[in-house]
């Protein structure tokens, strides 16, 4: 008896249960007539490993058959600014995928990842920081959304030399902006049943601008009553983070703070190759890679190829759920965990030493 | 050592059965504003339909999903929709609603019918799956059935001739079809098969069947086949996993719609709906129009199970995915644990419990 419970031990244990398999057919979606009709999207390849990644999504896109169609436009960072052209083609689309595009340090020039956020009024950047099953970290139980105010703050590109030698670089904070990123905040916790927004700031310091961002949250959070509201300075929060990552749902922050909390809760959940997320304003979307979306990568990976398309796979998952494809991004995700599980095609981030094509087919070959 | 082993035996095996029903782990970023309450026509309707409506209503409260309803009255003996009904839809463009009684002979034309055809609501869907803890004696179901909704034998043109001789006429259309494929397509569905009996209506089912070939042309990557409705009905109760989604005409699609749910588990617990270019009206899956016994209304012990996972698809046609994911959950839990259902399902729990312990599972 104990020998044959052994080896249907073994062969249970060989196959094991998927818990993805039972995803894909379990929810009944009616879609509308005419819903099937292909979108277009702008595709912005970007610099170093953006066409790599983005070449990626478009493999799987077509594997899928999904019904998205892209509109490729070469924009390269050192250009003065973005091309007309491109800007009215997102304006057109109403959705964006890019690469990331590299922004010169010092010399005066623009960012034009910036440019494109602020052009479009794309005010809200939201990365969702979270464990992805079978990727071994060092912080378990990891699962926060961080949203970060897109357009204003230290990012405001106002800096101007006073006398030779003395530079002066202007935070803005309004209350215009404040409150509408933390409106989406608490509505995309309220939408998402999330139960707790924590604002991040240094108004201990910067008692007028990052005290204004807190009044405009503070404003917000009545509204919601069966949502937690707390608040965190900033360098508190980011030890809090390395210690104690399960306290955090969802984060609100201005620009800044939103960028080195995105990356540092990115990195504690698996790195920023893994990590979906995207951009959007009232009336278009970008989606990029979740965290540091302007790193092209070095010179090495480019060479090799061995970027991880991961994060890009997931965010365009979230783009075709935003396009109103819920099977397929569903698809597309449960493929992309699946290969990630499996552990068996890595990229060197994740510890393994694939190339980004062999991720790409076997993200392809996990479609049923 | 083998009592060891049997433990661990018996905990892969609920492992592998899937008894454990996981909340999905999605990441969605709505659009700025997509939070706002949506307004969502409600009609009660008779017998048993404002204890089920009822229940909706209650566990959207219970989630503070962002809809509100503005309920109508209406009854199956009246002579025709009331007042306001038809703008208040074509305003939220949205509708749930509960049974509406059809007196049966006389003359009068069904008002469930009259409000498909009002809003030109061509298709209606049911889905019909083996939920996870409902015994069955068919495993591995899961069809949809996609059923025009206007025409065919329902066109309500009947004429006598002469004393005692009936003309029924039918007509079909090609927009079904083309509703079928495109369901196949977004919901990544490998087969579509056409439900006809032309070889006897050769011009009207005929026609179907070439509407339906056109349309099949479009998409190569999905299998499709036909089958004669009689040798159909003997199939589902034989090999129901060989069928994917169907495509039927009006009436065919109303037994063969009944019958999937039947064998996956009733029709207490499929959900389903009706859509058009505009509107949707959502409501119980299959019999949509039964409004249930006056024992089941009395005891108050009517199946709510369609109506709320109906809902659920209602809450994902309003674009709230989480709100429907966490209902879906919830009400597949209850389903799974066994201890509340109601007398369709082999229990004898009341409606008010099944909504009490739905609220209970939700996250």
């Amino acid at each position: 008896m104990a020998r044959r419970s052994v080896s249907i031990l073994n062969r249970l244990l060989a196959n094991p249960p998927s818990p993805f398999t039972a995803l894909s057919r379990s929810i009944t979606y009616m879609p509308r007539p005419g819903d099937g009709a292909p979108r277009t999207v702008t595709l912005i390849p970007g610099d170093g490993i953006g066409p790599l990644v983005t070449g990626a999504v478009e493999q799987v896109m077509e594997a899928m058959h999904a019904p998205v169609h892209f509109e490729r436009y070469e924009v390269l960072g050192h250009m003065r600014k973005v091309p007309e052209e491109v800007i009215e083609s997102v304006k057109r689309n109403k959705v964006c995928l890019k690469g990331g595009l590299a922004t010169p340090v010092g010399g005066g020039v623009s960012s034009l990842n910036m440019q494109l956020r602020k052009e479009l009024d794309i005010f809200a950047s939201l990365v969702n920081c979270i464990n992805v099953p079978g990727l071994v970290t060092r912080h378990e139980n990891v699962d926060i959304v961080v949203i970060r105010e897109n357009t204003e703050g230290e990012y405001s590109g106002l800096e101007h030399e006073v006398v030779p030698g003395v530079v002066e670089s202007l935070k803005v904070i309004t209350k215009f902006c404040s409150e509408r990123i933390a409106r989406y905040a608490f509505e995309y916790a309220y939408l998402n049943n999330r139960k707790k927004v924590t604002a991040v700031h240094k108004a201990n310091i910067m008692k007028l601008a990052d005290g204004l961002f807190l009044e405009s949250c503070r404003e917000v959070a009545k509204h919601y009553p069966g949502i937690t509201y707390n608040e965190i300075i900033v360098d508190n929060c980011c030890m809090q983070l390395v210690a104690k990552p399960e306290q955090f749902d969802v984060m609100v922050t201005p620009n800044l703070y939103g960028n080195l909390v995105a990356n540092t809760a990115a990195g504690i959940a698996g790195g920023t190759g893994v990590m979906p997320g995207g951009n959007v304003g009232a009336e278009h979307a970008i989606f990029e890679q979740g965290a540091s979306a302007g790193n092209v990568g070095n010179d090495k990976i480019v060479e090799q190829k061995k970027a991880n398309p991961v994060a890009l796979l997931l965010s365009s998952a979230m783009m075709l759920r935003h396009l109103r494809f819920p099977t397929f991004a569903d698809r597309l995700e449960t493929a992309v965990k699946q290969v990630i599980q499996e552990g068996k095609y890595r990229t060197k981030d994740l510890g393994g030493d694939c190339t980004t094509q062999e991720v790409v087919d076997a993200v392809i070959a996990a479609f049923e | 050592m083998s009592r060891q082993s049997f433990s661990l035996l018996k905990n892969l095996r609920s492992i592998a059965s899937g008894s454990k029903i996981q909340t999905r782990s999605v990441t969605y970023m709505p659009r700025p504003g997509d939070g706002k309450p949506r307004p969502v026509t409600l009609i009660p309707g008779d017998g048993v339909g404002p204890l089920v409506t009822n229940a909706v209503q209650q566990v959207m409260e219970a989630m503070h999903a962002p809809v509100y309803f503005e309920p109508f009255e209406v009854h199956g003996d009246m002579k025709s929709l009331p007042e306001g009904l038809l703008e208040s839809i074509k305003k939220n463009k949205v509708c749930l609603k509960g049974g509406l009684k059809t007196p049966v002979g006389g003359g009068v034309s069904s008002l469930n019918v009259n409000l498909r055809k009002e809003l030109d609501l061509f298709a209606s869907l049911v889905n019909c799956f083996n939920l996870p803890g409902l015994a069955s004696r068919h495993e591995n179901v899961d069809i949809v059935v996609i059923r025009e909704n206007t025409e065919g034998e329902y066109a309500g043109l009947e004429h006598e001739v002469v004393p005692g001789v009936v003309e029924s006429l039918k007509f079909c259309s090609e927009r079904i079809a083309k509703y079928a494929f495109e369901y196949a397509y977004l919901n990544n569905r490998k087969k579509v098969t056409a439900v006809h009996k032309a070889n006897i209506m050769k011009l009207a089912d005929g026609l179907f069947l070439e509407s339906c070939q056109e349309v099949a042309k479009k998409y190569p990557s999905i299998a499709y086949n036909e089958i004669i409705v009689d040798n159909c009905c003997m199939q589902l109760v034989a090999r129901p996993e060989q069928f994917d989604v169907m495509v039927t005409p009006n009436l065919y699609g109303n037994l063969v719609a009944n019958t999937a749910a039947g064998i996956a588990g009733g029709t207490g617990v499929m959900p389903g709906g009706n859509v058009g270019a505009e509107y949707a009206v959502f409501e119980q899956g299959a019999s949509a129009g039964n409004v249930g016994k006056d024992t089941t209304e009395e005891q108050k012990n009517a199946n709510p199970v369609a109506l709320l996972l109906s809902s659920a698809m209602m809450l994902r046609h309003l674009q709230f995915p989480s709100f429907a994911d966490r209902l879906e959950t919830a009400v597949k839990r209850v389903i799974a644990e066994g201890n509340c259902r109601t007398e369709d399902l082999g229990g004898n729990s009341t409606t008010q419990e099944v909504v009490d312990a739905v609220i209970a599972n939700l996250d």
